[in-house]
């Protein structure tokens, strides 16, 4: 069901080299602001604006760079988002085809149950915070393990680099902190 | 539109490999970060090495347009995003492409994930004019730089030797890295390891 390392490895590697060799290369957490720019814009429609020659926000982040997101949040068909929207589909294609995720594996994980018992609330707790602090990691750091860790090294970028050391030197002491039961 | 056609084939097939890789289950990225279970780092370092030596191979050849590169800035507030990152990665097993790409495979959790995580963006984008006023998001050793300076693309180079050989032998280090690295190293086999039932 799991491919292994070297099926898996060569695939992923293809994946990432056709993604710059068409287009550019893969990134995700961007999406998660334009997604809140949509949301905000829904709700205040003075948040992202049509200017003269672009596009741009009355929030600072939106507006930089000439107000690029801003422009992605008032045209959400562009690639990089439907890209986002197409990994999900791709997802969801690939686990039915396995014959999907065991319900009891939904929720809680086998690792996080031998750890932290059956608590889903607990659980759905932990992937909030978690997602939380990815989220806001990600945007300090300008990209995340698709466009720092991975596009970023297979570029040889300095940034790549300083994002992987700073994500393993806490994610492996967190981890080791929290997993200490094998499931 | 092709550009549209591009993204959903590339996408889909980016988060089909992820859900195949097993990134898509949290379970699989704890035992990895907890140094249990090592499969998933070596498909990712063989990924990278692979991606590397293509994209720089090909753009040698001719055959990869050099412009199609696009390299982040490097600044303090990398790798101090990286750290929390890193963190919170542990704690709920998803980085966001991973996340959304388990949401999509039926996986409760990371919809909560998800939701936190446009929490933590839309906090990102308040408090962004602090973070560019504490100087830690300026420029560091050149910002856009690669390590080595890649012909025709529009980055300097850290070092004056060919980028594109020095993405190639980092491309190889990277499998060698892959094929190197044990499958565990935290603990021993599951069976010693596991307490009495």
């Amino acid at each position: 069901m799991i491919l292994n390392w070297k099926t898996g490895g060569l695939l992923l590697g293809v994946v990432f080299f056709m993604a710059v060799f068409l287009v550019k290369p893969i990134g995700v957490s961007t999406q998660f602001v334009i997604l809140d720019g949509i949301i905000g814009d829904v709700v205040n429609s003075e948040l992202v604006t049509q200017t003269e020659d672009g596009y741009a926000s009355t929030n600072a982040y939106l507006d930089k760079s000439n107000g690029k997101y801003a422009k992605a949040v008032s045209n959400p068909l562009n690639y990089s988002f439907v890209f986002v929207l197409a990994m999900m589909a791709g997802a969801f294609i690939s686990a039915m085809l396995r014959g999907g995720v065991d319900a009891s594996e939904r929720s809680v994980s086998a690792l996080w149950r031998a750890n932290f018992g059956d608590s889903v609330w607990k659980r759905h707790a932990a992937a909030f915070a978690g997602g939380f602090i990815v989220l806001y990691g990600a945007r300090l750091a300008g990209g995340c393990t698709s466009g720092h860790m991975m596009s970023g090294m297979m570029q040889s970028s300095l940034s790549g680099y300083m994002f992987t050391a700073g994500a393993f030197l806490a994610a492996i002491p967190v981890a080791m902190m929290m997993y200490k039961k094998e499931a | 539109m092709t550009t549209i056609l591009l993204a959903l084939v590339i996408g889909a097939a980016f988060g089909a490999v992820l859900d195949r890789i097993g990134a898509t289950n949290p379970a699989i990225v704890g035992k990895m970060l907890s140094l249990k279970n090592l499969e998933l780092a070596k498909t990712i370092l063989l990924a990278i090495g692979v991606g590397a030596v293509l994209m720089f191979g090909g753009q040698m050849l001719g055959l990869v347009d050099v412009g199609h590169m696009s390299v982040k800035s490097a600044y303090i507030g990398v790798f101090i995003g990286g750290l929390m990152f890193g963190a919170g990665w542990a704690v709920s097993g998803y980085c966001p492409g991973t996340g959304v790409c388990a949401a999509a495979t039926g996986r409760k959790d990371a919809l909560f994930f998800i939701a936190g995580g446009l929490l933590g963006a839309a906090a990102y984008m308040v408090t962004y004019p602090a973070w560019k006023a504490s100087g830690l998001l300026d420029k560091f050793m050149g910002g856009k730089v690669t390590l080595g300076s890649v012909p025709g693309a529009k980055y300097d180079g850290l070092m004056a030797m060919s980028g594109d050989v020095l993405g190639i032998i980092l491309g190889l280090v990277f499998v060698a890295l892959a094929f190197a690295l044990p499958e565990r190293i935290s603990g021993s086999d599951g069976a010693v390891m596991a307490p009495a039932e």
